[in-house]
């Protein structure tokens, strides 16, 4: 008893606990301004609930800025250094990951590394090669801290879809014998572009030379089959393959429109959370193609210029916190899988992740199959450029 | 009190003037009457006497008021009453206050500015309109208001511009004498612009006909 | 007192100059450096051409030109056209004030809200499309482009719902200032048919009346960015529509093409005006050849009438849209082909409460800090004026038009730069000054013509009665004109309520107003909140002209020339 007192004084004046408690201490009475992607309303409800925790926890309150495109946060932090604004930003965390994390690291724009100083770091896997250390294969490097796990998948509506197709090749037939039935957002949303990649990969000879930085010989060897696959897809595809809804959101709009039959997400639980929103019909299932999907981490960062560092922090370590994973991925606040390490937690945490609800929409982890690693994030770069090269007039 | 125009002549931007240099005494009490062909510059003539002439116009001469020059004076300050053939009642006031705006603020206290207004609408034949929309009236009404409303800023002098044009011929016999009537006894000089030969002559002054110009 | 209007004046001018002339200078100063290719923030310290270059090899480049060229020209010219035979078809058998009722709601509606109901009344699933499907035995929607067409009709016609009725009430006001009936009888008698009287006599004596307010709509077409994102092409967009998501890439360096073709937004706005110029020029000469042979043979009566008819299907696909968005905010499940919702709720209002409270607490500050400073301006300018006794120079009128003709990307993305260097971006006053510039202008076009249609003479009776210039402007003409000066704030706030662009730009994204949430959102899957804030943002700009004929109609109740009951 005495000894673990002494134990647990003896770690609270380790340097990197002293370093949070001033962590804390200055992040008191902060707002901290979270730009994401506000076109999902559940998101945005559980960023509120979050903002209400901290400021109750921590006396941090947390302010979304909605964004229509995460990159608007990128450019907004690009002007304030145009503009000699090194400190005081307007942005104090971002929601990021894949190119425009690349971006703002190789600009130097990001404030860190910072993960390993959270005290709930000690949850997540941070093995070099874990999914939480690299992000499109590029090393995270602590400068950007996990909050929520995403899935490639595709909802299909069952009242209308006897039986989707197997794998991404199996979909050339499926669109030949139900054309102007299925489409897949425009590339240049992150959403199009994960589902070419998606087929990249099933489709690549060798899917090794997908995680080292593109080359143009690589490329052509890589992308050769996929090309020919989409050549087969797109003239089946809605409205001819002329046009394409701008995210995913829009095309789950088109399946519960019943203008086309099959969506895709990132998140595997969203199709049960629109069931429950009235947003699909409840005939809306979830399938993954038979090799497995994409798999990918969503992370905060936080700009080098950001005004609220401290805040920041706080909200990024109690976005960790074992509670609030679990809280997320309970499918009536959010359903996205947690990111942390069950191996890490305890066993009242990882009985209160499996104590929570389940849908006849909501895949099983078996279900989902295995994860299938992000290629180079300049393969998606280049992939999208070339898509627009060759299907743009 | 008089009325005393030297020498004044306008000239527009382009410098010509509008007419011949003018000058004239209206003495207290009495009215004279000026015509002259349509666009030979009697409106304008009122404006510079009155102070409102708009940007572009220069004005030479003075314009004397009482033996004092007014010229330099913003409109506000002259006191030189203004009536037009429309009465130009505030819309948004009652006919009583529309009097009670031209009745100097030197008169204090509620009720005797109200007594001063009501005893003026009843010599305007205008008693209990007090609190009328002035829009309700007729014209012979709206122009005994018009009148009363000028002549209870105690003007030191009066311009009327054609100010009987628009009534019914049957009512401009009695507007006529009703004004020229109380200009009169208020010993007020005025100086009026018309082209009804029949408001010269109910003016019982001078007539002086505007000349145009001749060339610079 | 010629001091007093001269010092009012001198402000009056450095507050225009400095505070809505200087910033567009400004803002297109640092996207024209970018659009050179200097950009120190990415290490790009040298001019060159490459931005350029970059620029016109984008994929899709000539198409989202093309694109820009026919859907503004396209839909400008089109609504012109329309809105002038309307007016000589029906014109005569209008009364003014019922005319403006009638337009007030559509141009109230914000292009955003118009937009997003109109996307649900096109699309291939939409409202017509369920109207049809019983008679046409469709179970799914026709695989049909109907909006985000490749050709752009669904944008055009998008425009034009707002864009005709703005120009018909231009129009109506222009014939309120020509003595109409006589020349049109004074034709007739003639020998020329109705038609025929409007193009040869009417239209010539309307259009130097109503020639700034096209410009206005030609710009504003050419560069709309929140109508283009919701009912336009997409692959590729319109140029200011790929212009503001170049902007927003990931890749930084896309700056600098996106400067250039901000750039050539303005330059395509600049032409396309200079271009209506030369065809007036060539119309008046051809015009005069053509009337002096006297013809009187064509009638125009049938395209008087298409004209009608198709306006009237306009207006009733843009009632449909307004409709759409209440019914949708009140929906639950509303899925093909049903016509209408198969369950109700409240859930959108009550759910989305804390959202849409604050975003309408953050678009009324604005609206009513943007519309204060705007009237204020335009009141302290319009009576400069007066004390100078002066009427407004060409120049100043340009001055005053200015904004509304340079397109908002043009120098958006460098006012921000701009107003970083003095540190106020991401503020709501960055906001409220970036708004007002556009705000101000519409209520100075909307307050200019009531207040000078004031009779002077009224104004020198004061004046004679011993009124100073206070007590003149704020005894006599303040409240005779308190119906054009609501009006004037009433247009002011339906134009703070809709910018899209300037509070995305001049906000940082923190200042969320019913507008940007609107477009984020009709980026999301919910049409139903979407409907929520879509309804309120007409909502308040339509609270805002009814407050406008409502408290006149009170506050001069008893006076019948003010109250709006003869008008």
């Amino acid at each position: 008893m005495k000894l673990s007192l002494v134990f647990a004084l003896s770690l609270l004046a380790t340097p990197a606990f002293a370093d949070w408690q001033q962590t804390l201490d200055a992040a008191r009475g902060q707002t901290v301004y979270w730009n994401a992607w506000g076109g999902d309303a559940r998101t945005n409800a559980f960023i509120a609930w979050v903002g209400e925790q901290t400021e109750a926890r921590y006396g941090v309150r947390v302010e979304q800025a909605k964004l229509s495109d995460t990159a608007e946060a990128v450019t907004r932090v690009i002007s304030e250094k145009a503009a000699g604004q090194d400190a005081g930003g307007s942005v104090d965390m971002i929601w990021i990951n894949g190119p425009n994390f690349l971006a703002m690291k190789e600009q130097g724009l990001l404030h860190g590394p910072f993960v390993a100083d959270l005290p709930n770091a000690q949850y997540l896997d941070l093995t070099p090669t874990s999914p939480a250390s690299v992000d499109f294969t590029v090393p995270v490097d602590g400068m950007e801290s996990p909050w929520r796990l995403a899935r490639f998948v595709f909802t299909y509506d069952s009242a209308r879809v006897a039986e989707p197709p197997r794998n991404m090749a199996g979909f050339v037939d499926w669109a030949a014998s139900n054309p102007g039935r299925f489409t897949h957002p425009d590339p240049s949303n992150f959403m199009g572009a994960t589902f070419l990649k998606q087929a990249l990969i099933e489709l690549a000879p060798d899917t090794t030379a997908l995680q080292q930085p593109v080359t143009d010989a690589a490329f052509d060897t890589a992308t050769a089959p996929f090309w020919d696959w989409y050549d087969a897809l797109r003239p089946n595809l809605w409205r001819g393959g002329e046009t394409y809804p701008a995210n995913q959101s829009v095309q789950q709009q088109l399946l519960n429109d019943g203008e086309v039959d099959i969506s895709m997400s990132l998140d595997p639980a969203s199709t049960a959370a629109a069931i429950t929103d009235g947003l699909l019909p409840d005939s809306a299932r979830v399938f993954v193609p038979e090799g497995g999907s994409i798999g990918n981490i969503s992370f905060v960062a936080i700009p080098y210029n950001a005004a609220n560092v401290e805040g920041a922090e706080v909200v990024a370590n109690f976005l960790l916190d074992p509670a609030t994973q679990a809280h997320m991925q309970n499918i009536d606040v959010l359903g996205s899988f947690s990111v942390l390490d069950p191996a890490r937690l305890d066993e009242a945490a990882n009985a209160a992740f499996a104590a929570l609800p389940t849908s006849p929409a909501l895949p099983t982890l078996d279900q989902l199959g295995p994860t299938l690693l992000e290629p180079h994030a300049s393969w998606m770069s280049h992939l999208t450029e070339q898509w627009a090269r060759r299907y743009i007039k | 009190m008089s009325l005393d125009l030297d020498a004044l002549c306008i000239r527009s931007a382009n410098g010509t003037a509008l007419f011949q240099p003018l000058t004239l005494h209206v003495p207290a009490g009495s009215v004279v009457t000026v015509m002259g062909p349509s666009g030979v510059g009697k409106s304008t003539l009122f404006d510079a006497i009155g102070g409102h002439l708009a940007h572009g116009f220069r004005l030479s001469g003075t314009v004397g008021l009482n033996g004092r020059d007014v010229t330099a004076l913003p409109a506000e300050a002259r006191r030189i009453g203004l009536m037009f053939q429309d009465a130009l009642l505030f819309p948004h006031l009652s006919v009583g206050d529309n009097l009670a705006f031209g009745l100097p603020p030197g008169l204090r206290g509620r009720a005797q500015r109200r007594a001063a207004v009501e005893a003026a609408l009843s010599q305007a034949g205008l008693a209990g309109l007090y609190e009328r929309d002035p829009a309700t009236l007729s014209g012979g009404q709206r122009a005994r208001a018009a009148l009363m409303r000028t002549l209870l800023a105690e003007p030191a002098a009066l311009l009327l511009d054609e100010p009987f044009s628009k009534l019914d011929p049957e009512l401009r016999g009695d507007m006529r004498r009703f004004a020229f009537e109380h200009v009169k006894s208020r010993a007020v000089p005025t100086l009026m612009v018309t082209h009804d030969p029949d408001d010269a002559t109910a003016a019982d002054g001078p007539v002086i006909a505007l000349k145009g110009a001749v060339a610079p | 007192m010629t001091e007093d209007g001269r010092l009012l004046r001198a402000i009056v001018l450095a507050v225009v100059g400095l505070g809505l002339i200087a910033p567009i200078v400004v803002g297109l100063w640092h996207t024209g450096h970018a659009a050179f290719g200097i950009l120190p923030a990415l290490g790009q310290n040298a001019a060159s051409l490459e931005a350029w270059r970059d620029l016109t090899a984008l994929p899709g480049f000539g198409t989202s030109l093309r694109l820009t060229l026919i859907t503004g020209i396209g839909s400008t010219l089109l609504s012109l056209l329309l809105a002038a035979g309307f007016c000589a078809a029906v014109h005569a058998r209008m009364k003014p004030s019922a005319g403006a009722q009638l337009l007030t709601p559509f141009l109230a509606i914000p292009h955003a809200a118009m937009a997003v109901g109109l996307a649900f009344v096109l699309a291939p699933s939409g409202w017509i499309a369920r109207m049809l499907a019983p008679l046409a035995g469709w179970d799914r929607p026709p695989d049909i482009a109907t909006v985000n067409d490749g050709w752009g009709l669904a944008l055009m016609i998008g425009l034009m719902i707002k864009e005709v009725p703005f120009l018909l009430l231009v129009i109506l006001s222009a014939l309120s200032q020509i003595p109409l009936a006589r020349h049109v009888a004074a034709g007739r008698a003639l020998g020329y048919g109705r038609g025929i009287v409007w193009i040869k006599i009417i239209m010539p004596q309307v259009w130097p009346l109503i020639r700034l307010p096209v410009w206005v709509v030609l710009a504003y077409a050419l560069s709309v960015v929140d109508m283009a994102i919701i009912l336009g092409p997409s692959n590729p967009p319109t140029l200011a529509v790929a212009v503001t998501r170049w902007f927003s890439d990931p890749d930084p360096t896309m700056i600098l093409p996106a400067s250039a073709g901000a750039i050539l937004q303005a330059l395509i706005v600049g032409l396309s005006v200079a271009l209506l110029m030369a065809a007036e020029t060539v119309g008046k000469t051809l015009g005069r050849w053509w009337i002096r042979r006297g013809g009187r043979g064509l009638s125009a009566e049938p395209g008087l009438w298409a004209a009608s008819a198709a306006v009237m299907a306009l207006m009733a696909t843009g009632v449909l849209a307004m409709l759409s968005l209440v019914v949708w905010s009140l929906a639950w499940r509303w899925s093909f082909p049903q016509i209408l919702p198969e369950s109700w709720s409240l859930k959108p209002w009550t759910g989305a409460q804390g959202g849409w409270m604050r975003a309408l607490i953050n678009t009324l500050l604005l609206a009513g800090a943007t519309v204060g400073l705007s009237l204020a301006l335009a009141i302290a300018w319009l009576e400069g004026e007066d004390l100078a006794r002066r009427n407004r120079a060409p120049w100043a009128e340009a001055l005053i038009y200015l904004p509304l003709l340079i397109p908002q990307i043009g120098f958006l993305y460098g006012l921000n730069v701009g107003f970083l260097h003095i540190g106020l971006s991401g503020g709501i006053w960055a906001v409220v000054w970036a708004q007002a510039l556009f705000v101000f202008p519409y209520v100075m076009i909307a307050l200019s013509d009531p207040w000078r249609a004031l009779d002077p003479r009224m104004i020198r009776a004061a004046a004679a009665l011993g009124a100073g210039p206070g007590r003149r402007l704020w005894a006599v003409k303040l409240p005779v004109l308190l119906r054009p000066i609501l009006t004037a704030a009433a247009i002011g706030v339906a134009v703070s309520v809709a910018q899209y662009l300037p509070t995305l730009f001049m906000g940082a994204g923190r200042v969320a107003t019913l507008t940007t949430e609107a477009v984020t959102l009709s980026s999301g899957s919910d049409r139903r909140v979407t409907g929520v804030y879509a309804t309120l943002q007409a909502g308040l700009p339509f609270a805002a002209y009814l407050a406008a004929v409502i408290i006149p109609a009170i506050v001069h109740r008893n006076r019948r020339n003010l109250s709006g009951a003869m008008t």
